[in-house]
Protein backbone atom coordinates (compact mmCIF):
# COMPACT_ATOMS: atom_id res chain seq x y z
CA UNK A 1 0.00 0.00 0.00
CA UNK A 2 3.20 2.34 0.44
CA UNK A 3 4.44 1.34 -2.36
CA UNK A 4 1.77 2.07 -4.40
CA UNK A 5 1.05 5.73 -2.53
CA UNK A 6 4.91 6.97 -2.77
CA UNK A 7 4.60 5.65 -6.73
CA UNK A 8 1.31 7.74 -7.30
CA UNK A 9 3.17 10.81 -5.38
CA UNK A 10 5.95 10.43 -8.09
CA UNK A 11 3.83 10.19 -11.15
CA UNK A 12 1.30 13.22 -9.77
CA UNK A 13 4.91 15.13 -9.40
CA UNK A 14 6.09 14.78 -12.97
CA UNK A 15 1.91 16.31 -13.67
CA UNK A 16 3.77 19.19 -12.76
CA UNK A 17 6.67 19.54 -14.80
CA UNK A 18 7.69 20.18 -18.85
CA UNK A 19 7.49 16.95 -20.73
CA UNK A 20 10.77 16.11 -22.15
CA UNK A 21 9.64 14.35 -25.25
CA UNK A 22 9.52 16.64 -28.49
CA UNK A 23 6.27 15.84 -31.08
CA UNK A 24 8.29 14.65 -34.24
CA UNK A 25 6.85 15.25 -37.68
CA UNK A 26 6.14 19.31 -36.23
CA UNK A 27 8.95 19.01 -34.01
CA UNK A 28 12.36 18.50 -34.76
CA UNK A 29 15.34 17.87 -31.77
CA UNK A 30 19.09 19.90 -33.05
CA UNK A 31 21.44 16.74 -33.75
CA UNK A 32 24.81 17.05 -32.16
CA UNK A 33 27.79 18.59 -33.83
CA UNK A 34 29.15 15.16 -34.39
CA UNK A 35 26.22 13.31 -35.66
CA UNK A 36 26.51 10.90 -38.84
CA UNK A 37 24.02 11.21 -40.81
CA UNK A 38 23.63 9.92 -44.42
CA UNK A 39 27.21 10.50 -46.35
CA UNK A 40 27.39 13.73 -48.69
CA UNK A 41 29.71 14.53 -51.24
CA UNK A 42 31.41 17.81 -50.85
CA UNK A 43 32.26 20.31 -53.40
CA UNK A 44 35.59 21.92 -54.08
CA UNK A 45 34.52 26.15 -54.20
CA UNK A 46 37.70 26.89 -55.80
CA UNK A 47 37.21 24.80 -58.78
CA UNK A 48 33.47 24.55 -58.78
CA UNK A 49 33.62 20.69 -58.73
CA UNK A 50 33.33 17.80 -56.12
CA UNK A 51 36.42 16.79 -54.56
CA UNK A 52 35.94 13.61 -55.08
CA UNK A 53 38.13 11.43 -57.62
CA UNK A 54 36.61 8.70 -58.15
CA UNK A 55 39.47 6.38 -56.36
CA UNK A 56 36.93 4.23 -55.47
CA UNK A 57 38.66 3.45 -51.40
CA UNK A 58 35.20 4.14 -50.36
CA UNK A 59 32.80 1.92 -52.52
CA UNK A 60 35.76 -0.83 -51.70
CA UNK A 61 35.54 -0.69 -47.54
CA UNK A 62 31.89 -0.14 -47.38
CA UNK A 63 31.20 -3.08 -44.99
CA UNK A 64 27.62 -3.08 -47.27
CA UNK A 65 28.84 -2.64 -50.30
CA UNK A 66 25.83 0.82 -51.01
CA UNK A 67 28.17 2.75 -53.03
CA UNK A 68 29.46 2.52 -56.82
CA UNK A 69 31.54 5.02 -58.75
CA UNK A 70 32.94 5.89 -61.84
CA UNK A 71 35.78 8.30 -62.80
CA UNK A 72 36.41 9.73 -66.19
CA UNK A 73 39.03 12.93 -66.89
CA UNK A 74 38.77 15.91 -65.89
CA UNK A 75 38.25 18.43 -68.33
CA UNK A 76 39.26 21.12 -65.96
CA UNK A 77 42.16 19.58 -65.35
CA UNK A 78 43.48 20.40 -69.40
CA UNK A 79 42.35 23.67 -69.29
CA UNK A 80 44.61 24.02 -65.99
CA UNK A 81 41.62 25.30 -63.59
CA UNK A 82 41.71 21.91 -61.71
CA UNK A 83 44.57 20.17 -59.91
CA UNK A 84 42.74 16.70 -60.05
CA UNK A 85 43.49 14.70 -63.70
CA UNK A 86 40.58 12.68 -62.65
CA UNK A 87 36.97 13.57 -61.22
CA UNK A 88 34.10 11.55 -60.79
CA UNK A 89 31.83 10.98 -63.38
CA UNK A 90 28.93 9.13 -61.49
CA UNK A 91 28.23 7.96 -57.81
CA UNK A 92 25.27 6.42 -56.16
CA UNK A 93 24.93 5.74 -52.97
CA UNK A 94 21.83 3.49 -51.83
CA UNK A 95 20.86 5.29 -48.60
CA UNK A 96 18.62 1.90 -47.64
CA UNK A 97 21.76 0.22 -47.47
CA UNK A 98 24.07 2.58 -45.81
CA UNK A 99 24.48 1.45 -42.36
CA UNK A 100 25.85 4.77 -41.44
CA UNK A 101 29.44 4.00 -39.85
CA UNK A 102 31.62 6.54 -41.09
CA UNK A 103 34.58 4.07 -42.54
CA UNK A 104 33.74 5.55 -46.10
CA UNK A 105 35.02 9.44 -44.44
CA UNK A 106 37.98 7.85 -42.87
CA UNK A 107 39.59 5.95 -45.72
CA UNK A 108 38.92 9.13 -48.46
CA UNK A 109 42.56 11.30 -48.50
CA UNK A 110 40.35 13.22 -50.43
CA UNK A 111 38.07 15.48 -48.25
CA UNK A 112 35.78 14.66 -50.58
CA UNK A 113 32.58 12.40 -48.13
CA UNK A 114 31.69 13.51 -45.31
CA UNK A 115 28.37 12.28 -42.59
CA UNK A 116 25.95 14.68 -43.57
CA UNK A 117 23.59 16.07 -41.48
CA UNK A 118 20.62 14.17 -43.28
CA UNK A 119 18.87 11.34 -41.66
CA UNK A 120 15.30 11.28 -42.96
CA UNK A 121 14.77 8.39 -45.25
CA UNK A 122 11.34 8.64 -46.33
CA UNK A 123 10.83 9.97 -50.34
CA UNK A 124 8.06 9.76 -52.24
CA UNK A 125 9.66 7.75 -55.16
CA UNK A 126 10.27 4.16 -55.55
CA UNK A 127 13.75 4.54 -55.89
CA UNK A 128 13.65 7.63 -53.52
CA UNK A 129 16.77 6.19 -51.17
CA UNK A 130 18.86 5.50 -54.27
CA UNK A 131 20.92 8.76 -54.03
CA UNK A 132 22.56 9.92 -57.24
CA UNK A 133 26.15 12.35 -57.53
CA UNK A 134 23.66 15.32 -57.67
CA UNK A 135 21.69 14.87 -54.85
CA UNK A 136 24.81 14.16 -52.61
CA UNK A 137 26.69 17.13 -53.74
CA UNK A 138 23.52 18.75 -52.79
CA UNK A 139 23.56 17.20 -49.29
CA UNK A 140 26.53 18.44 -49.30
CA UNK A 141 26.31 21.45 -49.68
CA UNK A 142 23.43 22.05 -47.31
CA UNK A 143 25.99 20.36 -44.87
CA UNK A 144 28.46 22.22 -45.22
CA UNK A 145 26.07 25.40 -44.44
CA UNK A 146 24.74 24.43 -41.55
CA UNK A 147 28.33 22.59 -39.73
CA UNK A 148 30.54 24.90 -41.44
CA UNK A 149 32.77 22.40 -42.88
CA UNK A 150 35.74 23.16 -43.84
CA UNK A 151 38.75 20.59 -46.17
CA UNK A 152 41.05 19.08 -43.29
CA UNK A 153 44.03 19.03 -45.83
CA UNK A 154 43.51 21.99 -47.99
CA UNK A 155 46.58 22.36 -49.78
CA UNK A 156 46.71 18.50 -51.00
CA UNK A 157 42.90 18.84 -51.61
CA UNK A 158 41.46 22.41 -52.66
CA UNK A 159 41.79 23.59 -56.27
CA UNK A 160 43.25 26.82 -55.74
CA UNK A 161 45.76 25.94 -52.93
CA UNK A 162 47.08 23.02 -55.07
CA UNK A 163 47.44 25.21 -57.91
CA UNK A 164 48.82 27.67 -56.10
CA UNK A 165 51.04 25.48 -54.61
CA UNK A 166 52.40 24.19 -58.18
CA UNK A 167 52.80 27.50 -59.59
CA UNK A 168 55.07 28.23 -56.22
CA UNK A 169 56.62 25.45 -56.98
CA UNK A 170 57.62 26.34 -60.59
CA UNK A 171 57.66 29.91 -60.62
CA UNK A 172 57.46 31.18 -64.64
CA UNK A 173 58.67 28.34 -65.96
CA UNK A 174 56.58 26.10 -67.98
CA UNK A 175 57.41 22.75 -67.50
CA UNK A 176 56.46 21.11 -70.67
CA UNK A 177 54.79 17.26 -69.61
CA UNK A 178 57.36 16.69 -66.53
CA UNK A 179 54.96 18.93 -64.27
CA UNK A 180 51.63 16.63 -64.75
CA UNK A 181 53.65 14.09 -62.41
CA UNK A 182 52.77 16.44 -59.71
CA UNK A 183 49.20 16.32 -59.74
CA UNK B 1 -20.06 -44.16 -11.91
CA UNK B 2 -16.58 -42.90 -13.43
CA UNK B 3 -13.12 -44.46 -12.65
CA UNK B 4 -10.41 -42.42 -11.39
CA UNK B 5 -8.84 -42.67 -14.78
CA UNK B 6 -11.62 -40.75 -16.32
CA UNK B 7 -10.17 -37.54 -13.93
CA UNK B 8 -6.79 -37.85 -14.90
CA UNK B 9 -5.33 -35.21 -16.64
CA UNK B 10 -2.57 -34.97 -19.32
CA UNK B 11 -0.20 -32.13 -19.68
CA UNK B 12 -0.65 -29.00 -22.23
CA UNK B 13 2.06 -27.67 -24.48
CA UNK B 14 1.65 -24.19 -24.69
CA UNK B 15 3.64 -21.96 -27.51
CA UNK B 16 5.23 -18.62 -26.43
CA UNK B 17 6.36 -16.40 -28.89
CA UNK B 18 8.52 -15.65 -31.73
CA UNK B 19 5.85 -13.06 -31.74
CA UNK B 20 5.69 -12.28 -27.77
CA UNK B 21 6.25 -8.30 -26.33
CA UNK B 22 6.94 -10.00 -23.33
CA UNK B 23 10.20 -11.83 -24.81
CA UNK B 24 12.06 -8.79 -25.89
CA UNK B 25 12.44 -9.47 -29.88
CA UNK B 26 11.85 -13.00 -31.32
CA UNK B 27 12.17 -15.57 -28.71
CA UNK B 28 10.09 -18.53 -28.77
CA UNK B 29 9.31 -20.92 -25.84
CA UNK B 30 7.20 -23.93 -25.64
CA UNK B 31 5.93 -24.18 -22.06
CA UNK B 32 4.63 -27.56 -21.27
CA UNK B 33 1.93 -27.12 -18.29
CA UNK B 34 -0.23 -28.47 -16.54
CA UNK B 35 -2.67 -26.70 -15.08
CA UNK B 36 -1.27 -23.46 -13.90
CA UNK B 37 2.17 -24.94 -13.07
CA UNK B 38 5.14 -24.86 -15.84
CA UNK B 39 6.46 -28.62 -16.15
CA UNK B 40 8.94 -27.84 -18.75
CA UNK B 41 9.75 -25.54 -20.75
CA UNK B 42 11.93 -25.26 -24.65
CA UNK B 43 13.48 -22.46 -25.89
CA UNK B 44 13.94 -22.26 -29.50
CA UNK B 45 15.91 -19.84 -30.88
CA UNK B 46 17.36 -18.27 -34.09
CA UNK B 47 14.47 -16.32 -35.36
CA UNK B 48 17.14 -13.50 -35.50
CA UNK B 49 20.04 -15.01 -37.09
CA UNK B 50 21.76 -12.69 -39.21
CA UNK B 51 25.22 -14.92 -39.70
CA UNK B 52 27.49 -12.33 -37.53
CA UNK B 53 30.40 -14.80 -36.81
CA UNK B 54 30.53 -16.27 -40.62
CA UNK B 55 30.10 -12.55 -41.49
CA UNK B 56 33.06 -11.49 -40.00
CA UNK B 57 35.46 -13.72 -42.07
CA UNK B 58 34.45 -11.65 -44.92
CA UNK B 59 35.27 -8.40 -43.55
CA UNK B 60 38.47 -6.49 -42.72
CA UNK B 61 39.09 -6.12 -39.04
CA UNK B 62 37.97 -2.54 -38.65
CA UNK B 63 34.39 -3.64 -40.17
CA UNK B 64 33.92 -6.42 -37.98
CA UNK B 65 33.58 -3.59 -35.55
CA UNK B 66 29.73 -2.48 -37.18
CA UNK B 67 29.18 -6.62 -36.67
CA UNK B 68 29.66 -6.20 -33.11
CA UNK B 69 27.38 -2.79 -32.56
CA UNK B 70 24.36 -5.31 -33.68
CA UNK B 71 24.86 -8.11 -31.22
CA UNK B 72 23.78 -6.94 -28.11
CA UNK B 73 22.09 -3.93 -29.58
CA UNK B 74 21.59 -1.74 -26.32
CA UNK B 75 25.58 -1.80 -25.47
CA UNK B 76 26.84 -1.46 -28.43
CA UNK B 77 30.18 0.35 -26.71
CA UNK B 78 30.82 -2.96 -24.53
CA UNK B 79 30.93 -5.03 -27.53
CA UNK B 80 32.95 -2.55 -29.99
CA UNK B 81 35.09 -2.67 -26.50
CA UNK B 82 35.71 -6.68 -26.69
CA UNK B 83 36.18 -7.13 -30.69
CA UNK B 84 38.41 -4.22 -30.30
CA UNK B 85 40.71 -5.86 -27.32
CA UNK B 86 40.87 -8.91 -28.46
CA UNK B 87 42.18 -8.01 -31.94
CA UNK B 88 44.85 -5.60 -29.99
CA UNK B 89 45.72 -8.37 -27.81
CA UNK B 90 46.60 -10.40 -30.96
CA UNK B 91 48.53 -7.64 -32.35
CA UNK B 92 50.25 -7.02 -29.36
CA UNK B 93 49.05 -3.06 -29.48
CA UNK B 94 48.14 -0.86 -25.75
CA UNK B 95 45.94 1.68 -26.65
CA UNK B 96 47.40 5.18 -24.84
CA UNK B 97 46.03 5.65 -21.34
CA UNK B 98 43.60 8.29 -22.37
CA UNK B 99 41.57 6.11 -24.99
CA UNK B 100 41.66 3.97 -21.96
CA UNK B 101 40.06 6.17 -20.19
CA UNK B 102 37.64 7.20 -22.85
CA UNK B 103 36.51 3.93 -23.87
CA UNK B 104 35.79 2.50 -19.86
CA UNK B 105 33.56 5.78 -19.37
CA UNK B 106 31.41 4.99 -22.59
CA UNK B 107 31.42 1.24 -21.77
CA UNK B 108 30.00 2.11 -18.48
CA UNK B 109 27.63 4.50 -19.38
CA UNK B 110 26.07 1.81 -21.65
CA UNK B 111 25.80 -0.29 -19.25
CA UNK B 112 23.72 2.33 -17.32
CA UNK B 113 21.50 2.84 -20.16
CA UNK B 114 21.29 -0.82 -20.93
CA UNK B 115 19.91 -1.56 -16.91
CA UNK B 116 17.92 1.36 -16.91
CA UNK B 117 16.34 0.00 -20.12
CA UNK B 118 16.05 -3.19 -18.49
CA UNK B 119 14.73 -1.58 -15.37
CA UNK B 120 11.78 -0.56 -17.56
CA UNK B 121 10.89 -3.33 -19.47
CA UNK B 122 11.24 -5.47 -16.57
CA UNK B 123 8.21 -3.66 -14.94
CA UNK B 124 6.32 -3.45 -18.32
CA UNK B 125 6.94 -7.24 -18.07
CA UNK B 126 4.95 -7.10 -14.78
CA UNK B 127 2.16 -5.05 -15.57
CA UNK B 128 3.94 -1.86 -14.13
CA UNK B 129 3.79 0.95 -16.96
CA UNK B 130 5.40 4.21 -15.32
CA UNK B 131 9.12 2.99 -14.71
CA UNK B 132 9.91 2.44 -18.50
CA UNK B 133 9.19 6.24 -19.10
CA UNK B 134 11.39 7.12 -16.53
CA UNK B 135 14.06 4.44 -17.83
CA UNK B 136 13.46 5.66 -21.33
CA UNK B 137 14.32 9.17 -20.15
CA UNK B 138 17.31 8.74 -18.35
CA UNK B 139 18.62 6.39 -20.89
CA UNK B 140 17.77 9.34 -24.22
CA UNK B 141 20.01 11.55 -22.06
CA UNK B 142 23.09 8.91 -22.32
CA UNK B 143 22.31 8.40 -25.95
CA UNK B 144 22.39 12.01 -26.69
CA UNK B 145 25.50 12.12 -24.58
CA UNK B 146 27.06 9.28 -27.14
CA UNK B 147 25.64 11.30 -30.38
CA UNK B 148 27.61 14.13 -29.45
CA UNK B 149 30.71 11.96 -28.34
CA UNK B 150 30.77 9.11 -31.58
CA UNK B 151 28.02 10.46 -33.80
CA UNK B 152 25.02 8.15 -33.50
CA UNK B 153 22.95 7.32 -31.05
CA UNK B 154 23.28 3.23 -31.06
CA UNK B 155 25.45 2.20 -33.55
CA UNK B 156 28.58 4.14 -32.86
CA UNK B 157 31.61 2.68 -34.50
CA UNK B 158 33.78 4.94 -32.32
CA UNK B 159 35.86 2.68 -30.54
CA UNK B 160 39.16 1.10 -32.83
CA UNK B 161 41.82 -1.08 -33.07
CA UNK B 162 44.35 0.62 -30.79
CA UNK B 163 42.39 3.71 -29.22
CA UNK B 164 38.89 5.56 -30.22
CA UNK B 165 37.80 7.46 -33.29
CA UNK B 166 38.52 10.95 -31.72
CA UNK B 167 39.01 12.29 -28.64
CA UNK B 168 35.80 13.56 -26.67
CA UNK B 169 34.93 16.72 -27.65
CA UNK B 170 35.42 20.01 -25.80
CA UNK B 171 32.94 20.36 -22.41
CA UNK B 172 32.97 16.45 -22.65
CA UNK B 173 33.76 16.47 -18.65
CA UNK B 174 31.38 19.18 -17.51
CA UNK B 175 28.38 17.63 -19.61
CA UNK B 176 29.08 13.91 -18.51
CA UNK B 177 29.00 15.13 -14.96
CA UNK B 178 25.73 16.71 -15.20
CA UNK B 179 24.49 13.78 -16.70
CA UNK B 180 25.68 11.39 -14.16
CA UNK B 181 23.68 13.61 -11.78
CA UNK B 182 20.56 13.08 -13.31
CA UNK B 183 20.81 9.62 -14.08
CA UNK B 184 21.54 9.21 -10.55
CA UNK B 185 18.40 11.23 -9.33
CA UNK B 186 16.37 9.47 -12.35
CA UNK B 187 18.06 5.62 -11.27
CA UNK B 188 16.82 6.46 -7.39
CA UNK B 189 13.39 7.77 -9.09
CA UNK B 190 12.62 4.38 -10.72
CA UNK B 191 14.22 2.65 -7.79
CA UNK B 192 11.98 4.35 -5.20
CA UNK B 193 9.60 3.43 -7.58
CA UNK B 194 9.72 0.17 -7.95
CA UNK B 195 12.06 -1.54 -5.79
CA UNK B 196 9.84 -2.10 -2.67
CA UNK B 197 6.78 -1.75 -3.76
CA UNK B 198 4.71 -4.10 -2.50
CA UNK B 199 2.85 -5.76 -6.11
CA UNK B 200 6.27 -5.76 -7.28
CA UNK B 201 7.81 -7.86 -4.64
CA UNK B 202 4.96 -10.13 -4.90
CA UNK B 203 5.32 -10.50 -8.38
CA UNK B 204 9.69 -11.01 -7.80
CA UNK B 205 10.73 -12.63 -4.35
CA UNK B 206 10.81 -16.23 -4.18
CA UNK B 207 9.86 -16.33 -8.21
CA UNK B 208 12.80 -18.06 -10.59
CA UNK B 209 15.03 -19.36 -7.96
CA UNK B 210 18.42 -20.69 -8.28
CA UNK B 211 21.16 -21.40 -5.95
CA UNK B 212 24.47 -20.90 -6.25
CA UNK B 213 26.09 -23.97 -7.40
CA UNK B 214 23.51 -24.59 -10.15
CA UNK B 215 23.64 -21.33 -11.44
CA UNK B 216 27.89 -22.24 -11.90
CA UNK B 217 27.13 -25.09 -13.69
CA UNK B 218 24.72 -23.74 -15.91
CA UNK B 219 27.14 -20.85 -17.02
CA UNK B 220 25.35 -17.78 -15.55
CA UNK B 221 27.34 -14.65 -15.62
CA UNK B 222 26.68 -11.33 -15.08
CA UNK B 223 24.30 -9.45 -12.48
CA UNK B 224 22.10 -12.58 -12.91
CA UNK B 225 24.87 -14.67 -11.52
CA UNK B 226 26.04 -12.35 -8.48
CA UNK B 227 22.09 -12.21 -7.66
CA UNK B 228 22.89 -15.87 -6.44
CA UNK B 229 25.03 -14.87 -4.44
CA UNK B 230 28.46 -15.87 -6.34
CA UNK B 231 30.52 -12.54 -7.05
CA UNK B 232 32.37 -13.08 -10.03
CA UNK B 233 33.03 -10.09 -11.96
CA UNK B 234 35.48 -9.93 -14.82
CA UNK B 235 36.02 -6.24 -14.11
CA UNK B 236 37.65 -7.11 -10.63
CA UNK B 237 38.50 -10.89 -11.63
CA UNK B 238 40.15 -10.47 -14.76
CA UNK B 239 40.87 -6.54 -14.98
CA UNK B 240 41.37 -4.61 -18.12
CA UNK B 241 41.36 -1.41 -19.32
CA UNK B 242 41.53 0.89 -16.17
CA UNK B 243 39.50 -0.92 -14.13
CA UNK B 244 42.11 -1.59 -12.04
CA UNK B 245 42.55 2.19 -11.27
CA UNK B 246 38.91 2.45 -9.98
CA UNK B 247 37.11 1.60 -6.65
CA UNK B 248 33.77 -0.08 -6.93
CA UNK B 249 31.83 -2.94 -5.18
CA UNK B 250 30.32 -5.66 -6.79
CA UNK B 251 27.06 -5.97 -5.75
CA UNK B 252 26.39 -9.61 -4.55
CA UNK B 253 22.37 -11.15 -3.93
CA UNK B 254 21.39 -13.59 -1.72
CA UNK B 255 18.41 -15.28 -2.73
CA UNK B 256 18.93 -15.80 -6.35
CA UNK B 257 15.50 -15.11 -7.25
CA UNK B 258 14.01 -12.61 -9.87
CA UNK B 259 13.69 -9.77 -7.16
CA UNK B 260 18.09 -10.16 -6.57
CA UNK B 261 18.83 -10.34 -10.25
CA UNK B 262 16.81 -6.97 -10.71
CA UNK B 263 17.97 -5.58 -7.75
CA UNK B 264 21.44 -6.58 -8.87
CA UNK B 265 21.17 -4.34 -11.54
CA UNK B 266 19.87 -1.29 -9.85
CA UNK B 267 22.64 -1.16 -7.40
CA UNK B 268 25.28 -1.76 -10.71
CA UNK B 269 23.64 1.43 -11.60
CA UNK B 270 24.97 3.04 -9.14
CA UNK B 271 28.19 1.69 -8.73
CA UNK B 272 28.44 2.71 -12.57
CA UNK B 273 27.75 6.16 -11.91
CA UNK B 274 30.61 6.82 -9.24
CA UNK B 275 32.79 4.62 -11.86
CA UNK B 276 32.57 7.37 -14.74
CA UNK B 277 33.16 10.00 -12.14
CA UNK B 278 36.70 8.79 -10.86
CA UNK B 279 37.50 7.93 -14.51
CA UNK B 280 36.60 11.92 -15.39
CA UNK B 281 38.80 13.08 -12.03
CA UNK B 282 41.67 10.67 -13.17
CA UNK B 283 41.76 11.15 -16.84
CA UNK B 284 44.75 13.37 -18.68
CA UNK B 285 45.01 14.35 -21.74
CA UNK B 286 47.18 12.73 -24.21
CA UNK B 287 46.69 10.69 -27.63
CA UNK B 288 43.79 8.18 -27.63
CA UNK B 289 44.87 6.34 -30.47
CA UNK B 290 47.95 3.92 -30.45
CA UNK B 291 50.88 3.99 -32.84
CA UNK B 292 49.67 1.36 -35.64
CA UNK B 293 49.30 0.55 -39.16
CA UNK B 294 46.00 2.32 -40.65
CA UNK B 295 44.97 -1.46 -41.73
CA UNK B 296 44.86 -3.76 -38.85
CA UNK B 297 46.51 -7.11 -40.02
CA UNK B 298 47.35 -9.04 -37.04
CA UNK B 299 50.49 -12.02 -37.05
CA UNK B 300 49.34 -15.73 -37.30
CA UNK B 301 47.49 -16.92 -33.69
CA UNK B 302 44.72 -16.65 -31.56
CA UNK B 303 43.53 -15.38 -28.80
CA UNK B 304 40.88 -15.26 -26.60
CA UNK B 305 39.36 -12.31 -24.44
CA UNK B 306 36.52 -11.87 -22.21
CA UNK B 307 35.07 -8.62 -20.65
CA UNK B 308 31.93 -7.33 -18.54
CA UNK B 309 28.98 -6.89 -20.64
CA UNK B 310 26.00 -5.50 -18.81
CA UNK B 311 24.30 -8.83 -19.55
CA UNK B 312 27.45 -10.89 -18.43
CA UNK B 313 31.05 -12.35 -19.21
CA UNK B 314 31.07 -11.77 -23.29
CA UNK B 315 33.83 -13.17 -24.87
CA UNK B 316 35.45 -13.33 -28.22
CA UNK B 317 37.98 -16.19 -29.48
CA UNK B 318 39.40 -14.54 -32.67
CA UNK B 319 42.04 -16.47 -35.01
CA UNK B 320 43.97 -14.72 -37.03
CA UNK B 321 45.81 -16.20 -40.63
CA UNK B 322 47.72 -13.23 -41.00
CA UNK B 323 45.63 -11.18 -43.81
CA UNK B 324 43.41 -8.12 -43.13
CA UNK B 325 40.26 -10.72 -42.44
CA UNK B 326 39.85 -12.85 -39.30
CA UNK B 327 39.89 -16.01 -40.08
CA UNK B 328 37.47 -16.85 -37.18
CA UNK B 329 35.09 -14.69 -35.36
CA UNK B 330 33.51 -16.72 -32.12
CA UNK B 331 31.15 -15.25 -29.54
CA UNK B 332 30.38 -16.12 -26.53
CA UNK B 333 27.38 -14.20 -26.20
CA UNK B 334 26.26 -13.91 -22.28
CA UNK B 335 22.47 -13.59 -23.14
CA UNK B 336 22.87 -17.23 -25.31
CA UNK B 337 24.25 -18.82 -21.91
CA UNK B 338 22.28 -16.94 -19.69
CA UNK B 339 19.60 -18.71 -21.30
CA UNK B 340 20.60 -22.45 -19.90
CA UNK B 341 19.21 -21.33 -16.87
CA UNK B 342 15.98 -21.22 -17.92
CA UNK B 343 14.83 -24.66 -17.75
CA UNK B 344 15.78 -24.74 -14.13
CA UNK B 345 14.67 -21.89 -13.06
CA UNK B 346 10.99 -21.99 -15.05
CA UNK B 347 10.14 -25.56 -13.52
CA UNK B 348 7.89 -25.45 -11.36
CA UNK B 349 7.05 -22.13 -11.48
CA UNK B 350 3.55 -20.47 -12.40
CA UNK B 351 2.43 -19.90 -16.26
CA UNK B 352 1.98 -16.29 -15.46
CA UNK B 353 5.79 -16.09 -13.50
CA UNK B 354 7.29 -17.19 -16.89
CA UNK B 355 7.09 -13.77 -18.35
CA UNK B 356 9.17 -12.35 -14.92
CA UNK B 357 11.65 -15.13 -15.05
CA UNK B 358 12.53 -14.50 -18.47
CA UNK B 359 12.54 -10.73 -18.40
CA UNK B 360 15.07 -11.10 -15.35
CA UNK B 361 17.61 -12.83 -17.66
CA UNK B 362 17.30 -9.49 -19.62
CA UNK B 363 18.24 -11.25 -22.80
CA UNK B 364 18.99 -9.59 -26.04
CA UNK B 365 18.57 -11.51 -29.39
CA UNK B 366 20.69 -9.99 -31.43
CA UNK B 367 22.93 -11.64 -29.22
CA UNK B 368 21.55 -14.82 -28.24
CA UNK B 369 20.90 -15.59 -32.19
CA UNK B 370 24.19 -13.68 -33.57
Amino acid sequence: MIGTMRGLLTTARWLLRRPVTAHYPEQHMPVQERYMGFPALLTDDTADEPFCTGCMVCVRECPTQCMSAQMHDNPKFADGSSHRRKIIEEFEINLNRCILCGICVDVCSFDAIEMSYEHELASYARAGARADLTLLLEQGKRYVETSGWTPANPEKNSAGAALAKKAAAAPAAPASGGNEESA
Amino acid sequence: MRTQAAYETVDMMLNMGPQHPATHGVFRMVLTVDGERVVDVTPHIGYLHRGSEKLAEHESYGQVVTLFDRLDYVSNLNNELIFCRAAERLMGVEPPERAQYIRTILAELNRLASHLLFIGTYAIDLGGMTPIMYGFRERERIQNLFESVTGARMMHNFIRIGGVKEDAPPGFAPRVRALLDDAERGVAEIDRLLTFNEVFLARTRGVGVIDAPSALSCGLTGPSLRASGVAYDVRKDYPYEVYPYLSYKVPVGENGDCWDRYYMRVLECYESVSMVRQCLDQMEDGPVMAQMRRIARPPKGEVYVHGENPRGDIGVFLVSDGTDKPYRVKVRPPSFCNLVALRPMMRGAYIADAVAILGSLDIVLGEVDR
